[in-house]
């Protein structure tokens, strides 16, 4: 099944492109349609999936017997959320795609090969392939980016490539690493996930390894300081490769530091919550107190992708039941977040041809409709409870608190400083009386862009009030990584019931 | 009747969903109609559920309704118990009239099922906060009202000024939800929960060394912003930008009583940190005094009032920080009862005056606006403490169970009292300049009487806040036996049995009061070029109280405008020149490499070659340096 869910994507963009070309209203309603198929099944998949039983619907197929690769895929509680996300943006990307008026063809072509490679990475279980999806998909970012951006797209499409292809490159060194490693100490060649973390590495190289994919993964979060290729990404990219950026590629990174950081270097791992911690804290304020002040709207929510997926990493290198759970479904939280406030940028483009703060002004007046849809995401955004985001940030500063305390309370101000620029935002841009003409015959939503919305907000509300429906699938698999983390090493999770420093206090060595 | 219980939260919620997708198919008077019948409908049913605790017969019970995050023990429960159902009552009962009137004063508004669709969900979400059955769940609650607040303070969203009173209100809450989300982290990391009864249970033996005075403080700091006390009080005068129905429901009937409940509902916490009660019963205090000294110099009818309600709300915490919990609550009742009325009535007059709310520009209304008039008398006699009303009830008790206390609590009695004679002078003040003297107001202004929906719900005010003070007297503890399920094994400051003492504290309150009242009565009475000469033999002080003390402006001074110049060197400087340099930096070097690879779209393959080919290179580096 889960071959498919990869296949399907490519097998869709194979048909497009053999639809012959010219036909511009084809192709897109065509790339909408078939991306239907993935949802479909990423659905059923969730509808099936079995919290408790681990990896399950497990592929495997030899690929290149000598070096040991195989098609390995399986799926767990922490990448099903990210497959469906993944399976259910894309359509609404694509159908939000209407006012690309050139070679739409490849533009659907190229999403759909994202997001097969989009959903390969989250389902690979054999490092080698994850290194190819992790790749793969860079390439029609890189295009999406490149054709269909905006003034500075080839900077940033550039930008993009090769800062990612620099962390991949480490992260591709320590993969070898360990493979010769696994040679060295089994006789064997092997990729597989589950065998590589059963090797017994010495401190040195451990710490190597773990560093090599975390600035891998770092720079994919992004965290600071490798985070000033997204609002460069973001600015000139169009609407769907926003969206599918900040949605899903971002989550590749925190997906990675749960997946593979914490299965492959459990020991460096814990070596290493302070250093990430800190990282992850200073992305929080760090990118809400620059989002403040951002003049481009679409940078606004640039950074404030900075800042929220601070606290993913936060709660992840937190360790504890709460800031892993919150970590899992803070992904999807923000994927649907801010995903939604990419659209709704994208819209008012659509509709204004500008991005930029200081040209709007009164446009609940004008559009009631957008300007309620973009309250209500703000609000998402913010974490009001009731809503998902608030799910994510609660967990993960419940769960953080007694393992870091100090750097915990930092980073809740991150809350206050979201309303700041969020709220802010809101108020130039929409609220008072529309003073400029070009601002006062602008048309609401239709129904096309109501129907991409709809959805997300109405899974925005059902996760905010019912997170069960993800968190008990999440759950089983957070609390492996725990008992993996705390099998390998002397970790003790500090539970709640007393509060440890000892984590901050540094217990190098 | 409490298996039903939820429909008093999911009442006023269908309505504002109802109203939401629907409103605009419903003609205007009828949305209001069904969102008060909604939540109308939801006092009675909180009334019936209420009638066992009336009999002093029932337990707290608490109503699971599903799970929420079972990861922290917070799940979506209800607790009814007496002090939830007085809340429940006040916020649906005051919430209704305020609805109802609310139909009236919004007639013609162009979003006028927006509003009701904004004001159910808010009772909703007020509900919430009351019924909660746990922290989290209280918090849910809590910043719901935030957001409807915000809602409702910029619903004239074209206006500017509203817009940023909106979200300057919203925003100061959060720094103050800020304080109170690291208390909630304290709570639950000392105990695994955040259920009342999980956490009450065991605060005796898990708050020890200063862990009670940590939560009780940064309680304090979350009910601070909620509760408008210094230093967080500066978004309540802003946001009477909001529509007068939401001055008297949110802030100053409901939402804004919020931290006095959560430090009421805390009193088991409290009970371990004497010290944290003190600093609440001080900010209390301090907090009372300053705004009424704040509220005798201001123009506008409603600056008066909400500086007015922040003073009263010191008040509330004066109570509660000195442990007197009942006498806390029944001033948030009768509060209840009587700002509401006093906000409905300004309403009313605005309503006539045509959006004037200058009080220079009013007087001489009393002929044209009688019932108003006589209601607003009522309440505000009410507020000033003169007997029999409600006000004097509760504020007396407050301050008797201060003085009771004793120590630093003799100090902050004498507070007390002084700020109760500022209060009966503004007050009054108010109302003379109002409704009595010559008409200052242009001829064309046609003030008038307003409609029966709206002059009903005043009267009806008006009688609560006439005999509303007689369910807690020295003489019939009804309220205090009412609560008392609430506050078991909780220590409650009472009031001194010496019938003597008693007399003469109440006494001097009621002196205090006739003294500020009869004082205003008379400056005010006279003509505008004797107040007014009045008002400026006070400068320099009247000024700085006009301006508020100038406080906006310190805090855009010491913190906003530095704040925004912070934001703007991290984002334009720091940011844009030094990490991004840095990376353009290297980028410049990798552009030597970059330079082959420009004619992008056509030779993808071999590019993405050579990236792989440097990557193979920093691999074998890696492998020759032995990093395995």
């Amino acid at each position: 099944m889960l071959t498919a869910l990869v296949l399907l994507p490519v097998v869709a963009a194979i048909v497009v492109m053999l639809v012959p070309g010219g036909r511009r209203e084809v192709h897109l309603p065509l790339g909408i349609a078939l991306s239907i198929f993935p949802l479909a099944l990423a659905g059923y998949l969730f509808w099936v999936f079995e919290p408790a039983a681990g990896f399950q619907y497990v592929d495997r197929v030899t690929w290149y017997e000598p070096w040991g690769i195989d098609w390995h895929l399986g799926v767990d509680g922490i990448s099903l959320p990210m497959v469906v996300l993944t399976t259910l943006l894309v359509p609404i990307a694509l159908a939000a795609s209407t006012s690309i008026d050139r070679r739409i063809k490849e533009f659907v072509v190229y999403t759909l090969f994202l997001e097969a490679g989009l959903i390969g990475a989250f389902l690979s279980l054999d490092l080698f392939l994850f290194f190819v999806f992790f790749e793969a998909m860079l390439i029609p970012m890189y295009f999406i980016i490149g054709i269909w951006g905006s003034e500075r797209r080839i900077y940033a499409a550039m930008k993009f490539l090769i800062y990612t292809a620099f962390g991949s490159a480490l992260m591709l060194a320590a993969i070898i690493g360990l493979a010769l490693t696994h040679v060295d100490q089994t006789g064997s060649a092997s990729f597989a996930l589950s065998d590589l973390a059963a090797l017994d590495l010495s401190v040195g190289a451990e710490r190597l390894f773990f560093a090599a994919f975390a600035i891998a993964f770092a720079i994919k979060v992004p965290l600071f300081p490798f985070h000033t290729w997204l609002p460069d990404a973001h600015v000139e990219a169009p609407t769907a490769g926003s969206v599918l950026l900040a949605a899903v590629l971002l989550k590749l990174g925190t997906y990675g530091l749960l997946r593979f950081n914490m299965a492959l270097f459990p020991e460096a791992s814990v070596d290493a919550i302070p250093i990430m911690a800190i990282l992850a804290v200073i992305g929080i304020i760090y990118g809400a107190v620059v989002a403040i002040v951002q003049p481009d709207l679409k940078k606004l929510v640039a950074y404030s992708s900075v800042s929220h997926l601070g606290f993913i990493v936060l709660g992840t290198f937190a360790l504890t039941s709460g800031g892993l759970q919150g970590a899992v479904i803070q992904n999807v939280n923000h994927g649907l977040t801010t995903g939604a406030l990419f659209l709704l940028v994208g819209m008012i483009y659509d509709r204004r041809h500008t991005k930029k703060i200081a040209d709007f002004g009164g446009l609940q007046k004008t559009v009631p409709l957008l300007a309620g849809f973009f309250l209500f995401m703000t609000f998402a955004s913010i974490g009001l409870p009731g809503l998902n985001g608030f799910i994510g940030e609660f967990l993960v500063l419940m769960g953080s608190f007694p393992a870091l305390p100090s750097l915990t309370v930092i980073a809740a101000l991150g809350v206050v400083l979201a309303a700041i620029y969020l709220l802010w935002a809101y108020e130039r841009v929409f609220t008072g009386v529309p003073d400029k003409d070009e601002n006062k015959a602008l048309s609401d939503l239709s129904a096309r862009e109501i129907a991409l919305l709809a959805p997300l907000a109405a899974l925005i509300v059902v996760i905010g009030i019912y997170p069960g429906l993800l968190l008990d699938k999440i759950t089983p698999s957070t609390e492996a990584v725990i008992d993996h983390v705390v099998e390998q090493t002397d970790f003790v999770v500090p539970e709640p019931g007393r509060i440890a420093d000892v984590h901050v206090a540094g217990d190098e060595g | 009747m409490i298996d039903l219980l939820w429909l008093v939260i999911a009442l006023p919620l269908g309505g504002a969903a109802f109203l939401h997708f629907f409103g605009r198919y419903v003609r205007e008077p009828l949305s209001g109609w069904l969102a008060s019948a909604a939540i109308g409908t939801a006092f009675f049913i909180a009334a019936i559920a209420a009638v066992p605790f009336f009999q002093g017969e029932a337990e707290p019970s608490t109503i699971p309704i599903w799970e929420w995050m079972p990861a922290l023990g917070a799940n979506f429960e209800l607790l009814w118990d007496p002090l939830a159902a007085l809340m429940t009552l006040v916020v649906t009962g005051v919430g209704t009239l305020i609805h109802v009137f609310a139909i009236g004063y919004m007639h013609g508004d162009e979003r006028f099922h927006r509003f009701f669709t904004n004001l159910n969900l808010f009772a909703a979400s007020m509900l919430t906060l009351v019924l909660a059955g746990n922290y989290a769940m209280l918090f849910l609650g809590w910043e719901l009202v935030g957001l409807c607040s915000y809602l409702l303070i910029g619903f004239w969203h074209t206006r500017p000024t509203a817009a940023a009173a909106a979200k300057k209100a919203f925003v100061v809450n959060r720094i103050g939800d800020l304080g109170f989300m690291i208390g909630l982290m304290v709570v639950f990391a000392t105990f695994s929960t955040f259920s009342y009864s999980g956490i009450f249970e065991r605060a005796g033996e898990e708050l020890t060394g200063g862990l009670a005075t940590a939560i009780g403080l940064l309680f304090l700091v979350g009910a601070a912003g909620k509760s408008a006390q210094i230093p967080l009080y500066v978004w309540l005068p802003d946001a009477m930008e909001g529509p007068t129905p939401v001055s008297a429901l949110i802030h100053a009937a409901t939402m804004v009583t919020a931290g006095v409940y959560v430090i009421a509902r805390s009193a088991p916490i409290y009970e371990f940190t004497p010290f944290a009660s003190t600093v609440v019963a001080s900010v209390g205090a301090l907090t009372a005094i300053w705004a009424a000294s704040i509220a005798l110099a201001q123009r506008d009818i409603k600056k008066v009032l909400a500086y007015s309600t922040i003073s009263q709300l010191g008040f509330m915490f004066l109570a509660v920080g000195a442990t007197a919990y009942v006498a806390g609550i029944f001033h948030l009742m009768t509060h209840a009862f009587f700002k509401a009325l006093l906000f409905l009535g300004a309403g009313s007059v605005i309503h006539a005056m045509s959006d004037e709310q200058d009080m220079h520009r009013m007087g001489g209304l009393f002929r044209k606006m009688p019932v108003t008039a006589v209601t607003m008398a009522i309440g505000a006699l009410a507020l000033a403490g003169i007997p029999p009303l409600a006000g004097f009830w509760s504020k007396d008790e407050i301050l008797a169970a201060d003085f009771a206390r004793g120590g630093w609590f003799y100090f902050l009695w004498i507070i007390g009292l002084i700020t109760a004679l500022l209060t009966a002078f503004y007050i009054t003040r108010l109302w003379v300049l109002v409704f009595l003297g010559e008409p200052r107001w242009e001829e064309k202004a046609h003030p008038h009487e307003s409609p029966r929906v709206m002059t009903l719900p005043l009267i009806a005010l008006a009688a609560l806040s006439f005999v509303g003070g007689l369910v807690n007297t020295p003489f019939r503890l009804t309220l205090e036996h009412f609560l008392e399920p609430s506050f078991e094994g909780v220590h409650i400051q009472h009031a001194t049995d010496d019938w003597l003492t008693l007399a003469i504290l109440a006494g001097l309150s009621i002196l205090a009061a006739a003294a500020g009242a009869g004082a205003g009565y008379l400056a005010y009475r006279r003509p505008p070029e004797r107040w007014r000469r009045f008002e400026d033999s006070f400068e320099p002080l009247w000024g700085t109280w006009e301006q508020a003390y100038g406080v906006d402006d310190l805090y855009g001074l010491t913190l906003v405008t530095p704040g925004r110049r912070l934001a703007e060197a991290a984002a334009f400087s720091f940011d844009a020149g030094v990490v991004d340099g840095a990376v353009n930096g290297v980028g410049r070097v990798v552009r030597g490499m970059g330079d082959w690879i420009r004619p992008l779209q056509t030779g993808f393959v071999r590019n993405y070659g050579v990236l792989f080919l440097a990557g193979a290179v920093v691999v074998v580096a890696w492998l020759v340096a032995g990093g395995s």
